[in-house]
C-alpha cells in the first residue's frame, strides 16, 4: 500500500495533477545559457542557482563544480561563487545530494526540479528572486536576477546575461 | 653636548624596543579571508612599511599565535623572516573562523642608578619589572605596551569562538562579523579596552593600494558610547584599521600611525613614553557584492 502511493505520487507530479500527498510538490523548470567563448583558455564554469524570498533562508536549488576532483578540491573555489557563497553556499555540505552536480559545457541546460520533496523546500506565496551567478576560471562572473511572484498555481520568468550567462529563465507550477 | 648625546642613543634603544611606538604601519595580509573547502592554506605577509600593503621597510619577525576555530591553538608554518617582509603559512583543517595574532605585551623604560642613566631591558614583563630594576635606582621611568595586531580567515561558515575576550587592550568584537564584509554594505565592530566597551576611541580606516593613487582615502571614525563604530565601505579590498585611545594628533604618536618625528618631542620624554600604551590593528577584507 506504501510502496503503491509512492508510485501514484511520482506519476502525478509528472503530470503535473495534485493528490493530497503531493499538495506541496512544484515542478521548476530552469532553463540556463552557459556562452561559447573564444577565449585562450576556457574553464567551464562554476554555476549556482537559487532563490530567495524576503525574510526566508535562501534556498539553493543547483550548484555545479569541479564534484570529481581529488579529495574534494573542487569546493576550493566553490567561494569564488561570491554571492551565493555568502547567501548559502558557506553553510552547505559538499557534495550536497540533490543540489549539486558536475560542472557544464557551453550550450542551454534544461533543468526540472521538484520542490516540497528531496532537498528542496516548497514554494509558499509571496515575491522571489531566482538569482543565477557564474564565476569562471580565468574568467569572469556574473549574475542574472529574476524577480517573479508565486500566488500558488504557475509563475515564470526571463533575463540576460552580457557575459558569463545567456539567457535564464525560470518557469514554475504547481 | 653632553647632555644631547645620550638622549640621541636612548631614542635610537627605544625605537628598537618599541617598535609600534615610532614606526610606520604594521600589518598582516592574508592571501584569503573567505575559503570554501575543507582543507586550505593561507599564507600570510607580515610588515611595516608606510605605503598599504606594499613591503617596501622592515619585516614584522614575530611569531604570530594562531587560534583555531574550536578554540585551540593551531600552528604558523614555515615562518621566514626576509628583508622587508616575513611569511607564514596556516594550516586550515576546522571549519570556521580563524585568528592569527601578533601580541605584543611588555614594558620599556628607564632608571638612574650610580649617575648614570639605563634603559630596562627588552622584552621585559610586568612581572618581571621589580626584578630588573636594581635596589638603589631612581627616578625610574617606565610605560606599558599591549599592542594587538590580528587578523581572520574563515574556512566554511563564520563563526565567533575565537572573539572570547582576554580583557586585556583592545580588542575587537563583532556586530558584524570581520569575514563577511561587502562593499557599499555598513559594517558594526564593537571595541573593548581591558574587556570593557571602550567610548571615544578612535578608529582610522585606510584601503590598500596606496601607492597608486595620490589621496590617502583613510576613514576617521570614533565608537559611540558602547564602544560601537559603523564603517560603510566605499569599495571592495582590503582595508587596515587601527584603533586607538588617542588621536595621532595629541601628543605622541599613536601605535601604528605613520612615521613620527622624534626630534619634534618634547625633551622631557627622552624617549620614553609615559603612561600605558595600548593599541588594535586588523587587516580586513571586503568582498566585491
Amino acid at each position: 500500500m506504501q510502496f503503491r502511493l509512492t508510485g501514484w505520487t511520482t506519476a502525478a507530479i509528472g503530470a503535473g495533477a495534485l493528490l493530497p500527498g503531493t499538495a506541496g510538490a512544484q515542478t521548476i523548470d530552469l532553463s540556463i545559457e552557459l556562452p561559447r567563448m573564444t577565449v585562450a583558455e576556457y574553464h567551464r564554469p562554476y554555476v549556482a542557482a537559487w532563490l530567495e524570498k524576503e525574510g526566508a533562508a535562501p534556498q539553493t536549488l543547483s550548484v555545479w563544480y569541479d564534484v570529481d576532483k581529488r579529495g574534494g578540491e573542487g569546493t576550493k573555489w566553490l567561494r569564488d561563487v561570491r554571492q551565493w557563497w555568502r547567501a548559502a553556499g558557506r553553510s552547505m555540505r559538499f557534495p550536497a545530494d540533490g543540489i549539486s552536480g558536475a560542472t557544464r559545457a557551453p550550450g542551454v541546460h534544461k533543468l526540472r526540479l521538484v520542490a516540497g520533496r528531496g532537498a528542496i523546500a516548497a514554494i509558499t506565496p509571496g515575491s522571489y528572486v531566482l538569482v543565477v551567478e557564474a564565476a569562471r576560471e580565468v574568467g569572469g562572473r556574473e549574475l542574472v536576477r529574476l524577480p517573479f511572484r508565486w500566488t500558488g498555481t504557475s509563475a515564470t520568468a526571463v533575463g540576460k546575461g552580457s557575459a558569463e550567462l545567456g539567457t535564464v529563465s525560470v518557469s514554475i507550477k504547481r | 653636548m653632553k647632555l644631547r648625546t645620550p638622549i640621541l642613543a636612548m631614542a635610537a634603544v627605544v625605537a628598537l624596543a618599541a617598535p609600534a611606538a615610532w614606526a610606520h604601519r604594521m600589518w598582516l595580509l592574508p592571501s584569503s579571508t573567505v575559503i570554501s573547502g575543507s582543507d586550505n592554506w593561507v599564507t600570510v605577509d607580515a610588515a611595516v612599511s608606510n605605503d598599504l600593503f606594499f613591503f617596501d621597510h622592515r619585516p614584522m619577525a614575530a611569531i604570530p599565535t594562531v587560534t583555531q576555530p574550536d578554540g585551540s591553538e593551531g600552528k604558523v608554518e614555515h615562518h621566514a623572516v626576509g628583508q622587508f617582509r616575513a611569511t607564514f603559512d596556516v594550516h586550515l583543517t576546522q571549519q570556521g573562523t580563524y585568528r592569527i595574532a601578533v601580541v605584543n605585551e611588555g614594558v620599556f623604560g628607564r632608571y638612574v642608578l650610580n649617575g648614570e642613566t639605563k634603559m630596562i631591558p627588552r622584552g621585559t614583563t610586568k612581572a618581571q619589572l621589580a626584578t630588573v630594576i636594581p635596589a638603589g635606582a631612581t627616578d625610574v621611568q617606565t610605560s606599558e605596551a599591549l599592542t594587538r595586531n590580528e587578523i581572520f580567515v574563515t574556512q566554511g561558515a563564520p563563526t565567533t569562538t575565537v572573539f572570547t575576550p582576554a580583557g586585556r587592550g583592545i580588542e575587537l568584537v563583532p556586530v558584524t562579523h570581520p569575514n563577511d564584509l561587502v562593499a557599499g554594505e555598513a559594517a558594526t565592530f564593537q571595541f573593548l579596552l581591558d574587556g570593557k566597551p571602550a567610548a571615544g576611541l578612535y578608529v582610522t580606516a585606510i584601503p590598500g593600494g596606496i601607492r597608486y593613487r595620490d589621496k590617502l582615502k583613510q576613514m576617521d571614525l570614533r565608537t559611540d558610547a558602547q564602544g560601537k563604530v559603523k564603517i560603510t565601505w566605499p569599495e571592495p579590498g582590503m582595508y587596515w584599521l587601527n584603533v586607538t585611545p588617542n588621536a595621532p594628533q595629541e601628543g605622541r604618536p599613536a601605535p601604528g600611525a605613520a612615521a613620527a618625528a622624534p626630534q619634534g618631542q618634547a625633551p622631557a620624554m627622552g624617549g620614553v613614553p609615559s603612561g600605558r600604551r595600548v593599541s588594535y590593528t586588523t587587516t580586513l577584507e571586503v568582498l566585491a557584492p
